[in-house]
């Protein structure tokens, strides 16, 4: 891609996270519009939240060791559980990549300054913070944690004597703060491009976080006006989800999975689209299937708005209603799937390098895929009976979330970690750290599938003996796993204070923030690039024919 | 590399929009759950629709739709006339008649409450389910509207402001527009409210 | 550029009004509820063209938004009622 940054390499303007000129050190941080601070931002707040919720995971595999634990009580469980799955799905899967690598690096990629909305952006993360606390201080305060799950179902979230309108409003909060992200995103992606970046030659990495802005406006509001619900039923008992006033429960379901089916699509599609940048670069070879990937992401974004029903197969919804949804959630399973050959078929006769970042990319392919196949055990009406709130399902949204938006979000750390930071990291220790990671996370995980294939019930605090040995072999799994993940960040944070110094281009990346210096300066480009052909030219495909695409 | 003015201009009013459209989906919610509850309660919302004075809801509708005139008409005397001082008036005009909306609506509400058809009152209590539903997305959706009107008036209040102030011109009246396009959200989400609680035959 | 049409579409608003409230008192049965969503509808599509410039937008991406949300609510609105039309 032919730009006209020669800044590359050299550090002639201050780095993005120097002083600038306003406010020193953290008050320049918390107060800077500028992209890339908001990113780190994001990432601050985002890894710590994660932090606190794997404890919180921790501890529940630690109550599961044996069926008469009395580690945790039957309530203190129930808080777990629910307060680890509103922090991981509110707090760090959903605005997880569009937020910290999305609004660190999508202008960069279309050749911008910065997002179309730059202080909308500010205040996007102080409603995302302020959410944040909410949520976390409805654990401590009043009648304490809330214990319906994440899913807040009616009734008992009507009835439950915690404190749920204080979490309910925190995640309103943060839904209003992915509102705003997605207006930033879509508007940025129209507004913003460089001369000579047309759609189709914009990463497939801004598709995958384009997509997910769509998501994000069009989904999001509809749970909004459904906590807003619950908290005025609570309130004022308005009858809309009472049974006692005419009010159906089952429609709840249906608008909190209308928002919260298309919420896990804004999960993975930019990890998706992140995977699709990795895989020509460490191929050394253009992707395969540019548009239909691009067209993919469209298609699972809306595809994927028609299926939630898929979570209520037997809650009492109709068999008519139940048999659509199912068919539609297998319709929603083939552009991913065109994704996956895609990827693969990129590999095909290129020039393959197993560094960390691409490590992480297969690792994704490969859970991704597991994740994906138990979904159509789900999927399907007659197998879900059985599966329906077990540990199969557990198993199956933690490969695909984790697995999938996880290992992507890792993958994008490795990859950029040199251009955000200027340093490099250990590639052995990186390399080793997957391995305990990818061991730990299928010991655990694919012991949840087999536990809830063999009847065992998520949301439970004891089970029955029979399942004592694949719990406590879960379990152990669980502490590989962590310890891969403190391993991954470990290294990540010892090359964030003593690596060695990067190159602008350590993969020879084809994009644009690779012919910028690592890390960027504030500005971004000295000149504004002129784009002239694709994302993933390498340099022998360059020089054979300019007139690519 | 500055941002020219013109293209904060474009920026500002695509993303007016799309913040438009979430509003729009966060109302389609509560229209989703009037939806069933109606298809399942057909009888039961036209009578408790009976309760409702048609005379209060047809002047509302009429308030809006003229505020919704004067909103355009600020907007025209500022853009293409360059007259500040009659898009105040406008503009004025626009917040009085948001005014008097909330007006009619609080003595709506009153009689309501007085009637004791008011979500956990003892009189609503003793009606079928499908008039309790009625009035409970009742209160909800006209609430929800009036905190958007209330919420329109306090930033035209902003904008009467800033165009008297002379922080908003001609050259500089994207956020005038923005403001505009709120109100007649304002407006066009009235226009469905109206028949489905007032005029069901 | 005049700013009479503006009038001319707030006059046809007001008409609107009164014929989909005068239709509202008439016996007319189940239809009266399509009558009056394809009145609300035409209204509110006035004011989006006039009113809120949208006959004169020139970008694409603006012209789309409002069928995009319009679509998007009648899938979930859709999906919903065939659930609870078919228990």
């Amino acid at each position: 891609m032919a730009s006209h940054a020669e800044s590359a390499g050299h550090h002639t303007a201050f780095p993005w996270f120097t002083d600038h000129g306003r406010r020193p050190g953290l008050r320049g941080f918390l107060t800077s519009t500028n992209h890339k601070r908001i990113g780190m931002l994001y990432m601050a707040a985002v890894l710590s939240f994660f932090t606190i919720a794997v404890i919180l995971g921790v501890l529940m595999r630690i109550q599961m060791l044996s069926p008469d634990s009395t580690f945790l009580t039957g309530q203190a469980y129930n808080a777990m559980f629910t307060v680890h799955g509103i922090i991981m799905i509110f707090l760090v899967v959903i605005p997880g990549i569009p937020t910290i690598f999305g609004n660190f690096f999508l202008p960069i990629l279309i050749g911008g300054e910065d997002m179309s909305f730059p202080r909308l952006n500010l205040f996007s993360w102080y409603l995302y913070m302020t959410g944040a606390f909410v949520v976390l201080a409805s654990l401590a305060l009043g009648t304490g944690p809330v214990d319906t799950g994440w899913t807040f179902y009616v009734p008992y979230s009507l009835k439950s004597t915690v404190n749920v309108p204080l979490a309910v409003f925190g995640v309103f909060l943060l839904g209003m703060s992915s509102i705003l992200t997605g207006i930033n995103i879509v508007t940025t992606t129209h507004q913003m491009r460089a001369p000579g970046m047309s759609f189709f030659r914009m990463p497939l990495s801004v598709w995958g976080l384009y997509s997910t802005a769509w998501v994000q406006v069009l989904a999001t509001p509809v749970i909004g006006i459904t906590l807003v619900l619950i908290m005025l039923e609570r309130l004022f008992g308005i009858g809309v989800f009472d049974a006692s006033k005419g009010g159906d429960p089952i429609l709840y379901q249906h608008l909190f999975w209308i928002y919260s089916h298309p919420a896990v699509y804004i999960m993975i599609l930019p990890a998706m689209g992140i995977i699709s940048d990795l895989f020509p670069v460490f191929s050394r070879k253009n992707i395969f299937g540019y548009k239909t990937i691009a067209f993919s992401s469209l298609a699972i974004a809306s595809v994927g708005s028609l299926v939630w029903g898929h979570h209520m197969y037997v809650s009492g919804q109709s068999d008519t209603a139940s048999i659509v949804f199912s068919f539609l959630t297998f319709l929603v399973a083939v552009p991913s799937a065109i994704k996956v050959f895609n990827w693969v078929a990129t590999m095909y006769k290129g020039s393959v390098k197993v560094d960390p970042p691409f490590l992480y990319a297969l690792g994704f392919i490969a859970l991704f895929a597991i994740g994906g196949l138990t979904g159509l055990v789900l999927g399907a009406l007659s197998t879900d009976v059985h599966t329906h709130d077990t540990y199969f399902v557990v198993g199956h949204f933690h490969y695909i979330i984790f697995g999938g938006m996880g290992f992507g979000l890792f993958a994008a750390l490795h990859y950029w970690f040199p251009k955000m930071f200027g340093k490099t990291y250990d590639f052995k220790f990186a390399t080793v750290s997957f391995i305990v990671l990818f061991v730990g996370f299928n010991l655990f995980y694919m012991t949840m599938l087999i536990l809830g294939w063999a009847g065992m019930p998520r949301r439970y605090y004891s089970y029955l003996p029979k399942y004592t040995d694949l719990q406590v072999i879960a379990t152990v799994g669980s502490w590989i796993m962590v310890g891969g993940l403190g391993m991954m960040f470990g290294n990540l944070v010892h090359a964030f204070f003593r690596g060695k110094k990067a190159e602008a281009n350590p993969w020879g990346g084809a994009t644009l923030e690779w012919q910028i210096s690592s890390p960027p300066s504030f500005e971004n480009f000295e000149k504004v690039p002129v784009i002239t052909h694709g994302p993933y030219v390498f340099a022998k495909e360059a020089k054979a024919g300019e007139k690519g695409k | 590399m500055e941002l020219e003015a013109r293209d904060q201009k474009v920026f500002s009013r695509v993303g007016m929009w799309l913040f438009l459209l979430s509003e729009i989906l966060i109302f389609g919610g509560l229209f989703l759950v009037y939806a069933m509850y109606r298809a399942k309660h057909p009888a039961d919302f036209h009578a408790a629709s009976m309760e409702l004075s048609r005379f209060d809801g047809t002047l509302n509708t009429t308030i809006l739709l003229t505020s919704s005139l004067t909103a355009v008409l600020a907007i025209f005397s500022l853009q293409e006339l360059n007259k500040p001082r009659r898009t105040a008036l406008y503009l004025a005009a626009t917040i009085g008649f948001g005014f008097a909306f909330l007006v009619v609506k609080a003595f709506e509400w009153g009689a309501k409450f007085q009637h004791g058809l008011y979500p956990r009152a003892a009189e609503l209590g003793t009606r079928p389910h499908g008039e309790i539903l009625y009035f409970g997305l009742y209160f909800t959706m006209t609430g929800l509207h009036a905190l958007h009107v209330i919420i329109g008036m306090v930033v035209l209040s902003v904008m009467l402001a800033w165009v008297l102030g002379k922080k908003v011109t001609q050259q500089r009246s994207a956020v005038l527009e923005n403001a505009g396009l709120y109100w007649h959200l304002v407006d066009i989400i009235w226009i469905f409210l109206f028949p489905l609680f007032y005029l069901i035959s | 550029m005049s700013h009479v049409r503006y009038f001319y579409v707030w006059i046809a608003l007001l008409v609107l009004t009164a014929i989909t409230v005068t239709t509202a008192g008439l016996n007319v049965g189940r239809v009266g509820i399509i009558i009056v969503l394809v009145i609300a509808a035409t209204k509110s599509t006035m004011v989006l063209l006039w009113f809120m410039h949208l006959r004169s937008e020139k970008r694409l991406l603006l012209k789309l938004l409002v069928p995009i949300a319009i679509a998007t609510l009648a899938i979930f609105i859709g999906l919903t009622y065939m659930d609870i039309l078919t228990r």
